[in-house]
């Protein structure tokens, strides 16, 4: 009996292991070309240790393209993430406080107003955005990007909130209204404190969410002195203008980078986001 | 007397309004930056957009209006818009129920307390946290390319090397690969779906003699089916809207093989700069993803289970 038991395990452990490995197989096979010397890239391609490690490719896609290295990339897109995370985190507070403690007229209705456009395809606004953001000259600007954030652009997050926010004994909010609280008083000062965790949530999700976009900046974004990480990893990966793979392979690792370090460091609220929204929605 | 209590009924009567009217005045006060953005940059636009549809629009000259021009264009006179129509069913049909099975599964493997679980969920978790990025679309391309590793790793076991992303046969299949491989998302809500069943269902089960197959039929995807309805809805508006994959991976090509509907739809607005043309694009993409959802939500009676009415 204990015998099997232990067999089972062996064999519960063992092909989570297989499977594990050929999951993040893609993974290590781009940290491991992004050393490989030039020629071993594609001779002994699915091989996961490079002959000779080499570090120069890291320096040498740094360079970038033109007059642009890749810290021009970097720092804008870490420009463009911290404006729309501080935007997020302002617009889905005050939205699902209202939404989740105020009983003003029309609630209900406009609450699923919001509830809808969580399910409405990206597509469908973009071009009648693109061509009001045109009207308005913010093309080839950072304004597109940037302000749908403060006025509640992705309504997953104050859904996320509201969710929260519901989560907070009510008892809370009448004390400090017998205190002579005002309502943003109480806002502030008891439920803003308390959804510490949910912000940390919305605030990673925002950061990935906007660090991987694509779409956006390639619409909007035309100068190569504005692009982000993820354009000006496009355009260096272009293959009419690829003379080194080792270099396009080392400044694709250096652009998931952020993304990695926040995912070890803030695992758990990534964790508690996701089936917060799906599972208590 | 009886005009005293009047007096004082109105007054109570305006007090009141006076109390919702603040009351309103501050909730609006809240959610005014969502409302400003709902009105202006949604809405708004939206209406735009349905007009627009109906015009030929090159964002340069004013908009003229063709009536159903560009619709019937589309319907009877466009073959590129069907095969992105077929190419994004076939990405969606074949992505998402593979995507949510895998996910179901490796979240059952993981819904126990042995030890190492929360390491291997980390494991299997990073995909998704890297997959939607420029940079595995990128390396992805050269990981399935004739001299990739894929093809490498499948010559020992005999395959010949297949040009997957260059191949009409291969190429869609190679993008279908990718975003199935990024299940992490599913999957953790999954597992949290699979903890909130409670233990003793399984035990009485047991008891009766219920093998571990009719449990998962009879407890585990009852019990689940709220999870998977949620999952469902979301994955496949997600599917609808896949864009970068294509645009970045394949081109849309081989031969419009990989045309997803939003690439195309791209390509229309900001290649061709067809507004008109692309805002209609918008508006049946906008009625597919109805279609579906609504469809899913009308079906969810006869197999999504609610507790608390029941279930039936």
């Amino acid at each position: 009996m204990r015998k099997n038991k232990s067999l089972k395990t062996v064999i519960y452990h063992g092909s989570i292991w297989l499977l594990g490995i050929l999951m993040i197989y893609p993974i290590l096979w781009t940290i491991a070309s992004s050393l490989k010397p030039e020629n071993e890239i594609f001779r002994h391609a699915a091989s996961l240790i490079p002959s000779d490690w080499k570090w120069e490719n890291y320096v040498q896609g740094w360079e970038g393209f033109g007059n642009l290295s890749f810290s021009t990339f970097f720092l804008n897109s870490a420009f463009v993430t911290t404006m729309v995370v501080i935007g997020t985190l302002f617009s889905s507070t005050l939205v699902a406080f209202g939404f989740a403690r105020i009983n003003f007229r029309f609630r209900t209705p406009l609450f699923i107003c919001m509830i809808v456009t969580l399910m409405l395809p990206q597509q469908v606004t973009l071009i009648p955005q693109y061509i009001l953001f045109h009207n308005l000259n913010w093309v080839n600007t950072y304004l597109p990007l940037i302000v749908p954030a403060f006025i509640g652009g992705i309504p997953f997050f104050i859904f996320l909130m509201i969710q929260f926010i519901r989560g907070i004994p009510r008892e809370l909010d009448e004390a400090a209204y017998m205190d002579g609280a005002s309502t943003f008083g109480i806002f502030w000062r008891i439920i803003l404190p308390l959804t510490t965790p949910a912000l940390a949530t919305v605030a990673i999700f925002s950061f990935y969410w906007t660090w991987d976009d694509f779409m956006t900046p390639l619409v909007y974004l035309n100068d190569t002195k504005l692009y982000t990480v993820a354009l000006g990893l496009q355009m260096f990966s272009d293959p009419s203008s690829v003379s080194a793979w080792g270099p396009m392979f080392a400044m694709s690792v250096a652009s998931i980078v952020p993304q990695l370090l926040v995912f070890l460091f803030f695992q758990k609220y990534l964790v508690e986001g996701i089936t917060a929204g799906g599972v208590k929605g | 007397m009886a005009d005293q209590i009047n007096v004082a009924r109105q007054a109570k009567e305006s007090k009141k309004l006076k109390n919702q009217l603040k009351t309103d005045f501050i909730g609006f006060g809240f959610i005014a930056p969502w409302l400003i953005g709902f009105l202006g940059f949604i809405i708004g636009p939206m209406l735009a957009s349905l007009y627009f549809s109906f015009t030929n629009y090159d964002l340069l000259t004013a908009p003229t209006w063709i009536g159903l021009e560009n619709y019937i264009n589309m319907f009877t006179n466009d073959d590129r818009f069907w095969k992105a129509i077929r190419v994004t069913f076939i990405f969606v049909f074949g992505s998402v129920p593979l995507k949510l099975a895998f996910a179901l599964f490796v979240a059952m493997l993981f819904n126990n307390k042995r030890r190492g679980v929360g390491l291997y969920r980390t494991l299997y978790y990073v995909p998704s946290i890297l997959g939607g990025s420029v940079a595995i679309a990128v390396v992805w391309k050269q990981l399935f390319g004739r001299d990739g590793a894929i093809n490498e790793i499948l010559s020992v076991f005999g395959i010949p090397s297949i040009s997957w992303v260059t191949s009409p046969d291969f190429a869609l299949s190679t993008l279908i690969i990718l975003v199935v491989w990024q299940f992490g998302s599913p999957m953790l809500i999954f597992l949290a779906g699979l903890k909130a069943i409670p233990n003793e269902l399984y035990e009485a089960a047991s008891v009766d003699g219920a093998n571990p197959f009719l449990q998962f039929i009879k407890i585990t995807l009852p019990m689940l089916s709220p999870v998977i309805f949620f999952n469902l809805v979301m994955q496949t508006i997600q599917g609808f809207m896949a864009f970068t994959q294509s645009f970045l991976i394949t081109e849309g090509g081989p031969m419009d093989n990989t045309l997803f509907y939003a690439v195309y739809l791209y390509e229309k607005a900001f290649a061709h700069f067809d507004m008109g043309y692309a805002s209609a694009l918008a508006w049946i993409l906008l009625l597919i993803c109805a279609v579906f959802t609504a469809f899913i939500f009308r079906t969810a009676k006869s197999w999504v289970y609610y507790e608390s009415e029941g279930g039936n």
